[in-house]
């Protein structure tokens, strides 16, 4: 049986087809899940697809974290299951408290899409497991609030404990300290990242595949678990 | 106190301000002859609106007809009349698509101008049956060194970023046109495609005695009372910012709420009936579809939610504001609708229901302020035949000499490359989500933006947008056709086969006979055209009065062509992908500089003729394009059209980073060589394997093909003349819109180079 991967909705998520066919394509199914209903259904991970939750108001992230489902993933997450957050969906853990620091307004203030070179900085996350250590790889980034904050202390606990999972190569697009894309908790399995590796699975859609790598990596995780 | 029916029977002599609201002598006459009495406040509000040039279309109707004379084709499956026009792309499934104007709005508020343009357009394909699943966006300006634009154009693409990446609709290209005939009047299109299973097309008719009328989405508020009829009907004066009142503000969150809401009221089946709410609100929404459906209807007023209590009936009745739709539905099915409405969080309110008879009455607690024949409102508006006359420069222009050929240097490459027209348009299409959806294959800067539809058969559509406004102002006829030929041959070039046509005609005041001149010769071109190329116009638009202090912008129909590819895996790109390909131009150059870029930018030149049009050579290029993408022999194909071949291969090279050796044929002076702007070409680059079966199928159609070199290396090298590197080239194409509205953030890469097909 194929490994369920969830994938929440919330009103105003954007991606969420996009992420179910990431799953499908890296080989699990795709479980949608609703933002009103805390069941997860049984599934064995859980993506925060990208979007503009809520309308994005108040804060990015700052309703949808009220969620009743985000009830039952923040538990959940706490006891390793595997979570992860694409744009608005690492906004939404931030806000959550599952992961530190906050995503602010890009520098220039302007929304930018591009293809975006990244290093995988970490492999030790169930979501980059698959990937070389150190590799570049090129992933869309579609975002108008990108800009990764946390204080001096945060960052360098990040650093040195090895939870920065990507850092923006060849042009920092949102202003993000550090040029730091994407970040894990301490236990790994909660990853956080701006880029959409969901827009990096097909060459014919993409600027290549190397997105699937992030779907491809739970499902090793979990088969190894 | 509210003025009644009754009242209004019983003042028939009351003075009524419908000079202000935009109604001439005759046609308050003619109200009065419908209505066999004076209307009251809100009637007069909404014959005012509905009657207006935005909605009645009473200057450009009789031109109109043309269009509907078109080319008769099977996958037409609703034409012109509806919200939008449907075509059959096979597969069970329907695609239907329109372009509109939101041109005067954008200029008084250009960030919520923009939006809302983007939010209007998107319902318009919602209302037919289909998920809206992308956006383009053709916009023209003032001078890009005029402080104006620094205030216009960083405000519209952030709307139009703004809304349609909070919406989650990919947007796949556009256009961005400079010309100072723009300043105090940019145009703002938006464009929106949509796609469904043919079972689900809906219908506006407000049908079934009995079914109830509701309401969905946001609360009715004050803004955007007047935009069609003041914003959109009459010339600016220089208080233009000071309408700013009359600007609609978008909500994208509930659009996108609304539109999910919809989709699944009808895949279950639940909706007779549907109209989006846009220009002219409620009244619009309420007469046609009342007037579609032959029925009478009775809407209570007092049961909208309203954001602010004290509105008026008159007010209720001419709001814009938006992401609103009204539905018609059994009472059977009624709860169904209002807890999908509840689910998706969008208020849903029944304030009526259809009726026996065929009148309109609309009442505001127990009193009657409208009771009129919704036809009257709808299809009974005053039709105009304005005056017609040549303008008396025609000649004049078309006498002017153009300025003497220069040599063709490296420095006036550079110099045209960087020009605002021809520079790249990076700085704009990065505020765009164009990947959102997941089945975007093309999109800026390819010649045609290509989404696929199936991903079980990669069944795919490819549509691009044109219009020049030098040409058309030069001759509107030819102009007109200019445009429709570059968007086909921009569709063709990806491989797609052009089935059908959206424009969006923008001119200046239909009340000056030599602007209704250039529109009836505009329309004309245009039906002309799409009756030889065999791809019927299944709607669009009509944006008058783009005028500022009396000059009109130049006349600037857009044309919309729609493509249909099989599969979208055998789309040609634009770029060269690799060393050592062949590049051939097919085609024939002449000496057609007149309206050029190169006149433009280096000498502010406008006159002689534009480049001839002969759509049999357009057909002729598509087809070779079309079955040479069939037959996977072409690695890239770029049409050729602004700043022409040299345009051409400098964006091809720059596209993945890969140069060019390329010898110039014998023939013109290699300035007209590269900078000619002929139409009918198109630049291809095929493997050695493929040249001869390229070259062969050019022959077998007639289309002129000529070798002009290799891809490959780091420079473009233009034999005998001069080489520019591509890092030169970069820098001069990539370096323009930066410098003027601000840069973006971090380094630009190059394009991953495509797969190999």
């Amino acid at each position: 049986m194929p490994a369920r991967i969830g994938v929440v909705t919330f009103p105003g998520s954007l991606d969420d087809r996009d992420a179910q066919r990431a799953v499908r394509l890296a080989g699990a199914e795709a479980v949608a899940l609703w933002h009103g209903d805390a069941d997860l259904r049984g599934v064995d991970a859980v993506v925060l697809p990208g979007g503009f939750s809520y309308g994005d108001y108040l804060r990015c992230g700052a309703i949808a974290r009220f969620a009743a489902v985000m009830t039952t993933i923040v538990e959940q997450a706490r006891q390793g299951l595997p979570v992860l957050g694409i744009c608005n969906g690492f906004q939404v853990l931030c806000e959550s408290h599952l992961l530190p620091g906050a995503l602010t307004r890009n520098q220039h203030l302007h929304f930018v899409n591009r293809d975006q070179g990244l290093r995988v900085e970490s492999t030790k996350t169930v979501w980059t497991s698959e990937y070389a250590d150190g590799q570049e790889v090129v992933i869309p980034v579609k975002n108008g609030e990108g800009c990764f904050v946390a204080d001096e202390r945060t960052l360098d606990a990040l650093e040195a404990e090895g939870r920065v999972v990507a850092r923006y190569i060849g042009g920092n697009p949102n202003g993000s300290s550090r040029d730091i894309a994407g970040i894990a908790n301490a236990a790994g399995n909660v990853v956080g990242l701006m880029p959409h590796p969901e827009h990096a699975i097909e060459d014919l859609t993409g600027p290549g595949t190397d997105g699937l790598t992030f779907f491809t990596s739970v499902l090793k995780s979990l088969v190894n678990a | 106190m509210t003025d009644t029916v009754d009242r209004a029977t019983q003042t028939p002599d009351e003075e009524q301000p419908y000079l202000e609201l935009g109604l001439k002598d005759d046609e308050y006459a003619k109200v009065k002859a419908i209505l066999g009495r004076r209307p009251t406040q809100t009637e007069l509000a909404m014959y005012s609106i509905m009657w207006s040039e935005h909605c009645s279309y009473k200057s450009s109707k009789v031109h109109l007809r043309q269009f509907g004379d078109g080319p008769k084709n099977e996958r037409l499956l609703v034409g012109m009349g509806e919200n939008a026009g449907v075509v059959d792309v096979g597969e069970g499934l329907a695609v239907t698509f329109k372009v509109e104007s939101h041109n005067h709005p954008s200029y008084v508020e250009p960030y919520q101008g923009a939006a809302t343009g983007i939010g209007g357009i998107v319902r318009d394909i919602l209302t037919m049956g289909a998920r809206p699943i992308l956006v383009m966006d053709p916009l023209r300006f003032g001078d890009a060194d005029h402080p104006d634009t620094k205030r216009v154009l960083p405000g519209i693409v952030a709307g139009i970023g703004g809304y349609g990446n909070c919406l989650g609709l990919p947007n796949i290209g556009g256009e961005v046109v400079f010309d100072p005939s723009y300043q105090g009047n940019p145009l703002v299109n938006a464009l929106c495609l949509g796609v469904m299973p043919k079972s689900r097309i809906q219908l506006s008719a407000a049908t079934g005695v009995g079914n109830v009328v509701v309401l969905l989405g946001a609360k009715t508020g004050r803004d955007g009372i007047g935009g069609v009829s003041v914003l959109a009907s009459a010339t600016f004066d220089a208080d233009g910012p000071a309408r700013r009142p009359s600007v609609q503000v978008g909500d994208p969150f509930m659009e996108k709420l609304l539109i999910e809401a919809c989709l699944e009221m009808y895949d279950g089946g639940l909706v007779q009936g549907i109209q989006d709410l846009g220009g002219a609100g409620l009244t619009c929404a309420l007469t046609e579809t009342s007037a579609a459906g032959r029925s009478g209807m009775h809407a209570h007023l007092e049961r909208i939610p309203l954001r602010e209590a004290s509105m008026e009936p008159h007010e209720v009745l001419a709001s814009e504001s938006q992401e609103r739709m009204l539905a018609i539905v059994t009472p059977a099915d009624l709860p169904a609708v209002l807890a999908i409405a509840d689910k998706w969080g969008v208020l849903a309110t029944a304030i009526g229901e259809v009726t026996e008879g065929d009148r309109l009455v609309v009442t505001w607690h127990d009193a009657v302020v409208v009771d009129v024949p919704p036809g009257s409102l709808a299809d009974d508006g005053p039709v105009y035949q304005r005056p017609i006359e040549r303008p008396a420069d025609q000649d004049e222009l078309a006498a002017h000499a153009l300025p003497a050929y220069p040599a063709a240097t490296k420095d006036l490459l550079l110099r045209m490359v960087a020009s605002p027209n021809l520079c790249s348009r990076r700085w704009v299409v990065e505020q765009y989500d164009r990947v959102v959806m997941g089945d975007t294959v093309l999109a800026w800067p390819e010649d045609a933006g290509v989404v696929r539809l199936s991903e079980e058969t990669n069944l795919g559509i490819a549509l691009a947008t044109d219009g020049n406004g030098r040409y058309t102002r030069l001759d509107p006829y030819a102009g007109a056709q200019l445009a429709l030929a570059e968007a086909y041959r921009n569709v063709a070039a990806t491989g797609a086969i052009p089935i059908a046509v959206t424009n969006c005609l923008n001119f200046g005041s239909p009340e000056d006979p030599a602007v209704m001149w250039q529109f009836a010769e505009a329309t004309r071109g245009l039906a002309d055209g799409c009756r030889d190329l065999g791809t019927p116009v299944t709607g669009g638009n009509v944006s008058f009065y783009n005028s500022t202090a009396g000059a009109a912008i130049n006349p600037t129909p857009v044309v919309g062509v729609l493509g249909l590819l099989d599969d979208v895996t055998r789309r040609t790109p634009m770029g060269f992908t690799e060393a050592g390909l062949t590049v051939l131009l097919l085609g024939d150059t002449w000496d057609e500089l007149g309206g050029s870029e190169w006149a433009w930018a280096e000498h502010r030149h406008l006159g002689g003729r534009p480049p001839a049009v002969d759509l049999l050579c357009e057909k002729a290029l598509g087809e070779v394009l079309i079955a040479g993408a069939r037959d996977g022999l072409l690695s890239a194909a770029h049409d050729l059209s602004d700043g022409g071949l040299a345009q051409a291969l400098v964006e091809s090279c720059l596209r993945h980073g890969v140069g060019a050796r390329v010898s110039l044929p014998d023939g013109p002076a290699p300035f007209v060589e590269l900078f000619s702007e002929s139409a009918a070409r198109c630049l291809v680059a095929v493997t050695g394997a493929h040249e001869a079966a390229v070259t062969a199928l050019c022959a077998a159609h007639d289309v002129t093909c000529t070798r002009l070199g290799v891809t490959g290396g780091d420079a473009l090298e233009l034999t005998g003349l001069f080489t520019a590197t591509l890092s030169e080239l970069r820098e001069a194409y990539e370096g323009t819109l930066p410098a003027l509205f601000g840069p973006l953030a971090g380094a630009t890469r190059e394009a991953p180079a495509a797969p190999a097909l």
